[in-house]
């Protein structure tokens, strides 16, 4: 039996143990739960099954023609594949001062294709199709001159959605609602007539 | 059935009401909740929009038995509910339909707010609670647009979602972390059908039981603006108010029936809306490689989208058509008239609120246009127009809007 008289006597409270004590209390609490959390939000990471299926796209040059676009998927995004000409090459160096980013410096692309034709090897023009401004496709406006995109059109690709227009290396002009150029994904070559999407010297096969 | 009844009294109702208090609840929140007598035709939309989210719920819940959400089934399960199952062509289009309807009736909800007032204190959380409600259901909205997996789903939700890398620095890695995938896919619409189904319902339902706590805590505004209860009867209820049930609840029964007239000849006769409530191309397969020419949200995003696109650069587009709804919540400080009501207030506050509600009506149809030409031009100016209200608002209502307002509400009998 115990004694109730002595349960009546109500021992002095000490108030910054009892604070220390809920504080540590709600502090631990609170560290568990963001812990909790961490599997939950990265279950959204992309699965091993989707990033095995980023696996590098091979594409035949030879069945391009010269001065036409061809499109394949990479990591389900459309690669805009362009057999440059000549004359296509030679229209790109007439418009820099129209442009938002000439030389690239603040878009992305691999390193061995920041240069004047954005491009490993001149005449192959790789880029990812998504419009840098929301993620359209990007319309092919090859003829130069159509004055439906603008005045002095040197040819390049116009987007539908928000009217953002790019040369033939996909470098972005002023007055477009997208801020940098296209996108260039990593490639390499494999001969003369293979292109492989996702694939460079320094991934070294890793996409 | 009113709070006088005698409880003492035997039989089942005593019995129920000893172990949940049903009589004392309809007392408390029903009969003995007094709403000011003067209400009008705006005061049917709170109710409207309570009815509209309880079809939408049930709607879902079946048409969630034939759905099946994924790249190579989401849009062929919709078909299939449409062409092949009893009644699913009906069940689509209440769904569709109530989408937009849904949202017709809180924009007509929150004119009525900024018609009288109602935001202001000490209705504040009353606003914010309301806000949260319209947020969340956008949410709802833009991934219930995304489910059927058309090819406007598709570009909608690349277009949306891209939004989100425009954020410096977490941008690029938020965009594939929100995907699920390098694009839309299977990920995507697992993940989407969950939230449309499950989460957001549930925040949704738990934000509107916190909207209707806080309006029976401050009780309704009403047209005048000014506050029932600081004119209390002998009784010690207020002179102007009277109970909820069944006055309002009669009253409201009246709006339901022409709404769910109007929302019958729509869901019967004209369901997609002249490609309003359902654009064309989502009647196509969703399809990576073919942008549609022109992509549009549906009608009730159109005012932000609108803004998004008349900015020449994305990052501050982006911004301004996320600051263009963030201000909402702002509105009880924002305005800082003495008097809420529009009736009480100055000729400069009344042309500014119909120029905003103009604006908002321009932006939305300009939303829907090509973003080309004269259209852009526009979209600039009624952009300017539009933050110009609240700053326009932040100054006006600090001198109009403090006159003389009646003691009592202005109220004719019929």
């Amino acid at each position: 039996m115990s004694d109730h008289a002595a349960d009546d006597t109500v021992p002095e409270v000490d108030e910054s143990r009892r604070k220390f004590l809920i504080a540590a209390t709600a502090g631990t609490g609170a560290v568990g739960a963001v812990l909790t959390a961490v599997p939950f939000v990265a279950s959204w990471n992309p699965s091993e099954s989707a990033r095995a299926a980023g696996l590098p796209t091979e594409v035949d040059l030879s069945k391009i023609e010269p001065g036409q676009m061809a499109t394949f998927f990479w990591r389900k995004q459309q690669i805009y594949v362009v057999k440059r000409t000549p004359e296509m090459l030679a229209s790109l160096s007439a418009h820099d001062p129209q442009l938002k980013d000439p030389t690239s410096e603040k878009s992305e692309q691999p390193q061995y294709a920041k240069n004047d034709s954005r491009a490993l090897k001149p005449d192959v023009l790789v880029l990812i199709g998504t419009c840098t401004h929301l993620g359209c496709l990007p319309k092919t406006r090859f003829t130069p001159g159509d004055a439906s995109v603008m005045a002095n059109w040197p040819g390049g690709f116009f987007c539908p959605c928000h009217g953002s227009k790019f040369d033939l290396a996909g470098r972005v002009f002023q007055g477009s609602p997208a801020s940098v150029n296209l996108k260039i994904p990593p490639y390499s070559f494999e001969g003369d007539n293979k292109l492989v999407i996702g694939v460079d010297a320094t991934s070294k096969g890793v996409a | 059935m009113s709070a006088t009844m005698d409880k003492s009294a035997g039989g089942f109702r005593a019995w129920l009401n000893k172990r949940l208090p049903v009589d004392q609840f309809m007392a408390d929140q029903l009969t003995g909740y007094y709403a000011p007598k003067n209400f009008n035709v705006w005061y049917f939309f709170g109710s409207l929009a309570l009815l509209v989210f309880v079809m939408q719920i049930v709607t879902g819940i079946f048409i969630t038995m034939h759905f099946k959400p994924g790249e190579a089934t989401a849009f062929n399960s919709v078909e299939y509910l449409r062409r092949e199952v009893p009644y699913g062509w009906l069940l689509q289009y209440m769904h569709a339909v109530g989408a937009s309807f849904f949202f017709i009736v809180v924009y007509l909800h929150m004119a009525r707010a900024f018609l009288y007032g109602s935001y202001k204190g000490p209705r504040e959380l009353l606003w914010v609670f309301g806000m949260l409600i319209y947020l969340a259901l956008m949410a709802e909205a833009f991934m219930g647009y995304v489910l059927p997996y058309g090819n406007m789903s598709y570009w909608g939700a690349q277009v949306i979602i891209n939004l989100f890398g425009t954020i410096p620095g977490i941008g690029p890695d938020l965009v594939e972390w929100i995907r699920g995938d390098y694009g839309i896919g299977d990920a995507t619409l697992t993940r989407f059908f969950s939230l449309h189904v499950i989460a957001l319902p549930f925040i949704l339902a738990l934000l509107i039981l916190l909207h209707l706590v806080a309006l029976r805590q401050v009780g309704s505004n009403n047209p005048d603006g000014i506050e029932i209860k600081e004119n209390p009867g002998a009784d010690g209820h207020p002179k102007d108010g009277i109970p909820f049930h069944p006055y309002y609840t009669l009253k409201d029964i009246v709006g339901v029936g022409l709404f769910l007239t109007f929302f019958a000849i729509v869901v019967f006769f004209i369901p997609t809306f002249g490609g309003l409530f359902m654009e064309a191309p989502n009647f196509e397969p969703a399809n990576p490689s073919s942008t549609p020419e022109h992509i549009a949200p549906v009608w009730y995003f159109t005012p932000y989208y609108a803004i998004l696109r008349a900015v020449p650069d994305q990052k501050l587009g982006a911004l301004l058509m996320a600051l263009s709804v963030a201000v909402f919540l702002f509105m009880p400080w924002i305005d800082r008239a003495k008097n809420k009501s529009v009736r009480y207030r100055g000729i400069t506050s009344k042309i500014l609120l119909g120029v905003f509600f103009v604006t908002f009506l321009m932006l939305m149809w300009l939303g829907l246009k090509p973003a080309d030409g004269i259209y852009v031009l526009l979209a600039r100016i009624f952009t300017v127009l539009y933050f110009g209200f609240f700053i326009a608002l932040f100054f006006v209502s600090k001198w109009d809007g403090n006159g003389p307002v009646p003691d009592r509400v202005t109220y004719n009998a019929h």
